[in-house]
């Protein structure tokens, strides 16, 4: 068990992750406006909405990139206005972006490698005397890491660097320097934008695999709505910065406000 | 008071030379996001061409054009030989491809016209001149003028030609100029040569004031603090942050001078610039990036 | 054929890790190792041993120290040669105080006031990024060069600035001939980038590169960049101290502060670019080209084109040709010498069959 990631006992069915009043703005431009909803441990909740609705922002206020101007994120039972992205990390919140956010200058497996940072007890110091207790554990982080190249099917690529990998590798190599961290919430940011249809049947599977298998609670901003419809657990609806649906794949699916959005009929 | 005034107006004149160089680094990097280390070689080229050419008999208007037209085609050369091949990589390597153009550019001049320190005389008679009180140098006065009279002329060429608009257009968004078919090498090879030209004033200004040496490239790598402070994209910025660092500069050597040592001139204007930053990261009137992610 | 990996795979995670995987590489630098400590002694002429190997060690330490900041961690430093000063000032202010105190142990001091420095200059890095940072680094050059001078008391008072080296001896035995100062340096020199090649390939490495890579990604994943970008700054300044002392003390034997000016660590700046930037064996080849590159000029210059080429004008030739090679360089062979090894040795694996 990592120490990063602390056991809370949590109520039962107390949300892992809730989202309360959340505005952010950006100078005048408002990005989001009062969203609140609540995702419970375990499950697979996807945020959906027309380009510009504020989903990806509302991601970075949840990891800390972003800071809200109001309201707050409840994680793991604790209120927070604000938190670092480091500390969010090292509370067991790992994320995948948009533009992909890998160190283009590394192999993947040290793109992996770097993931596991927070797991590391014996630190680079102990690693560069060469102590026996750092090599054990160098091995393993490595078969660690390991496991996860084999999961996604990118064992073949370790040593190439990633910025020679095509797009949709490349997504897979960030999903799996996500899963080093051993989350226990999983932020992703549209995983499967530009990939065909064989490639998000696989990383389907991928998320429904990391979500039944490792327990990881996962939150996906998708555009694929037959995608959402088949994995997720649980959607919310944003337009224009604004929840507009909260609730079952199947109820926001006949939602008439989501139909609008979408078709543009209400604007 | 009197004296206080006296040492703040000229360093105040003095942050104005500093601004002049400033302002070449500012036009190409605002326009082609380069910052051009070899800024400060091409204004001593300028000013070493210059100078020779006199020496060698030209009349001063001639050996004005002759140099003119020397700085369009090092320009030319310097975008059409390294620029042209660099144009996707990252900042640091232009920059870096900029540090190799300074040292091909001062090989050269010394190769060309000698290594020894010139004096120029641009005719104008460095007398005390008294404003009210305080003593001023008449020289530093026209050096001011010449530096307003840039700016506006700078100014009226952004602001009223075509050239100027699709000067500007590159500067905010190249690949949407490029996407209204603004010819983004034309551009380029404007901007490098009207930043020559700036040079040329520059060098000329300097090297009247200096005597034309080779540490007149160190003594313009003081425009870096100036940018810092200024911010890189904006001529203002470029002004008000030369009217600082000469200032300061010129105070701290009267002021502090005598209790810690001299020779503060050397590193107070960096050290300044590196207090700035820390509680403006991006300059007085530079632009804040905001990190997409 | 001669580079051929059939037959060697590793079974072990550990054996995976080595530095040097294949047998033949293994072989390689023993025979290297062995023909530098045992060979180039008893062979080299005076001359070689003292301007030409000593001075190729110490700029590639040199190198090495920036490049584990700039190449590695991607913090920009126009600063090498102040810490280099700082390092030799250090050094030489250590032996000479305190009584007794071994050689080496003072080029260890040195390296960590030197590595104070580092960090003191490092800390507008927390604050500002990309090349706004250049300017902490230049007031370092500016300001270290200004004070080694202004006050005497660095230099013990000595009237020109200048600080002598004591006579170099290690354990009892005299180093000071070309080839105790040349062993001496060797040593220093394989043992730190033994010591950085570990480093780089720790976690510290990882978290260097990432940070230089992406440093919003890095810390979203939980690295600690504030402390990752001071230890690059520490270490750096260390490495580069460790050389300002070899270069005071085993090459020069006396250094005033403006032999560690602007232009230096522009040098060192040049041998990182043309070596490779992040590369350990980039800094070998840099710092050969920089040594090696004048001298071959110098002799051309004086047999072929004795009759066209003015001495004087050698140096400016140079100038020219080093700016030359660095656009060259950045065009063709961003990642410097370090790649085009990498390449010849990728092409040597499968010889004589083609990629």
């Amino acid at each position: 068990m990592s120490a990063a990631v602390r056991p809370l006992a949590l109520a039962a069915d107390a949300p892992l992750l809730a989202v309360e009043g959340i505005s952010l703005s950006f100078g005048g431009v408002k990005a989001v406006t009062d969203i609140s909803f609540a995702v419970r441990s375990g499950e697979i909740c996807s945020l959906i909405g027309p380009n510009g609705a504020g989903k990806s922002s509302l991601l970075n206020v949840i990891n800390g990139v972003y800071r809200p101007q109001r309201g707050r994120v409840v994680y793991d039972g604790v209120a927070t206005a604000r938190i670092t992205p480091r500390r969010a990390a090292r509370s067991g919140i790992a994320r995948t972006f948009q533009n992909v956010a890998l160190f283009k200058g590394m192999s993947v497996l040290d793109n992996v490698l770097t993931g596991r940072n927070l797991q590391v007890r014996a630190g680079w110091f102990r690693q560069v005397l060469g102590l026996r207790a750092a090599r054990d554990e160098a091995d393993g982080h490595r078969r660690k890491a390991e496991e996860i190249l084999a999961f996604l099917h990118i064992q073949a690529y370790r040593d190439t660097p990633v910025g020679k990998l095509p797009y949709g590798l490349q997504k897979r190599v960030e999903l799996a320097r996500a899963l080093a961290a051993e989350p226990r919430l999983l932020l992703l940011d549209e995983p499967m934008a530009g990939m065909n249809l064989e490639e998000k049947m696989d990383m389907s599977c991928f998320i429904l695999d990391i979500n039944r298998d490792f327990g990881t609670t996962v939150v996906l901003i998708e555009h694929d709505l037959g995608v959402v419809m088949d994995i997720s657990d649980h959607v919310v609806v944003l337009d224009y910065g604004r929840k507009i649906a909260d609730g079952a794949p199947a109820e926001v699916r006949d939602n008439p406000d989501v139909i609008a959005a979408y078709i543009g009929s209400a604007h | 008071m009197d004296f206080f005034l006296e040492v703040l107006i000229g360093g105040l004149l003095a942050g104005v030379m500093y601004s002049m160089v400033a302002i070449g680094f500012v036009l190409i990097f605002k326009a082609s996001g380069v910052f051009n280390f070899a800024q400060g070689s091409m204004v001593l080229f300028a000013a070493l061409t210059f100078v020779s050419l006199l020496e060698r008999g030209f009349a001063f208007w001639s050996a004005f054009a002759a140099t003119l037209v020397s700085m369009l085609a090092l320009a030319w050369a310097i975008e059409r030989g390294v620029l042209r091949h660099l144009v996707n990589r990252p900042p640091i390597t232009l920059f870096m491809a900029t540090l190799g153009v300074s040292f091909i550019i001062e090989g050269l001049a010394q190769l060309l016209w000698g290594a020894q320190v010139h004096g120029l005389d641009l005719g104008i008679k460095d007398e005390p001149l008294e404003l009210g009180g305080v003593l001023l140098s008449s020289f530093d006065l026209f050096a001011a003028g010449t530096a307003a009279a840039l700016v506006l002329a700078l100014s009226l060429l952004f602001s009223r030609t075509r050239i100027g608009l699709s000067l500007r257009a590159v500067a905010d968004d190249p690949l949407a100029a490029l996407a209204v078919g603004i010819r983004l090498q034309r551009i380029w090879g404007v901007v490098w040569a009207v930043a020559g030209f700036v040079s040329l004033i520059a060098g000329l200004l300097w090297g009247a004031r200096l005597g034309v040496q080779f540490s007149l490239s160190l003594v313009v790598l003081k425009a870096l603090p100036v940018l810092i402070i200024g911010g890189f994209s904006s001529i203002g910025g470029a002004i008000v942050g030369g009217l600082i660092v000469g200032a300061s500069e010129k105070l701290a050597e009267v002021y502090i001078g005598p209790l810690i040592g001299d020779g503060l001139e050397n590193w107070f204007p960096y050290v300044l610039a590196l207090l700035f930053l820390l509680v403006r990261p991006a300059g007085l009137f530079g632009e804040r990036a905001i990190e997409r992610v | 054929m001669f580079l051929s990996e059939t037959g060697q795979f590793s079974t072990r995670y550990a054996d995976d890790r080595r530095v040097f995987r294949l047998h033949q590489a293994r072989l390689g630098i023993v025979a290297l190792l062995a023909f530098a400590y045992l060979a180039v002694p008893l062979w080299a002429s005076d001359y070689w041993l003292s301007a030409i190997l000593i001075p190729f060690l110490v700029l590639s330490l040199a190198g090495l120290g920036l490049n584990l900041l700039t190449g590695y961690a991607g913090q920009l430093s126009l600063g090498t040669a102040a810490f280099m000063a700082v390092g030799a000032f250090a050094a030489y202010n250590f032996q000479l105080r305190i009584e007794g105190l071994p050689f080496l142990a003072s080029f260890l001091l040195g390296g960590l006031v030197a590595a104070a420095a580092g960090v003191v200059f490092g800390l507008p890095s927390l604050r500002i990024k990309g090349f706004y940072l250049i300017v902490s680094t230049l007031a370092a050059q500016f300001l270290v060069e200004w004070a080694l001078t202004k006050f005497g008391w660095f230099s013990n008072f000595n009237p020109s600035g200048v600080i002598t080296a004591p006579p170099l001896s290690v354990l009892g035995v005299d180093l000071s001939s070309p080839a105790g100062r040349y062993l001496l340096t060797l040593a220093v020199v394989t043992v730190l980038f033994v010591v950085a090649v570990r480093i780089v390939r720790s976690d510290l490495g990882r978290s260097w590169m990432a940070v230089r890579d992406m440093d919003t990604a890095a810390a979203v994943i939980g690295i600690p960049v504030a402390r990752t970008k001071l230890l690059a700054f520490a270490i750096g300044a260390f490495y580069s101290g460790v050389a300002g002392s070899l270069w005071a003390f085993a090459y020069l034997g006396t250094v005033e502060p403006h032999g560690f000016d602007l232009n230096r660590s522009f040098q060192v700046l040049f041998i990182v670019i043309i070596g490779g930037l992040g590369s350990i064996l980039g800094n070998f080849l840099g710092a050969a080209f920089i040594v090696l590159l004048p001298l071959l000029l110098s002799n051309l210059g004086g047999s072929l084109l004795s009759g066209i080429i003015a001495p004087g004008d050698t140096e400016n030739l140079q100038k020219i040709l080093f700016g030359v090679l660095i656009i060259l360089f950045l065009i063709r062979e961003p990642e410097g010498l370090a790649s085009l090894w990498r390449g010849l040795r990728a092409r040597a694996r499968v010889w004589p069959l083609r990629d």
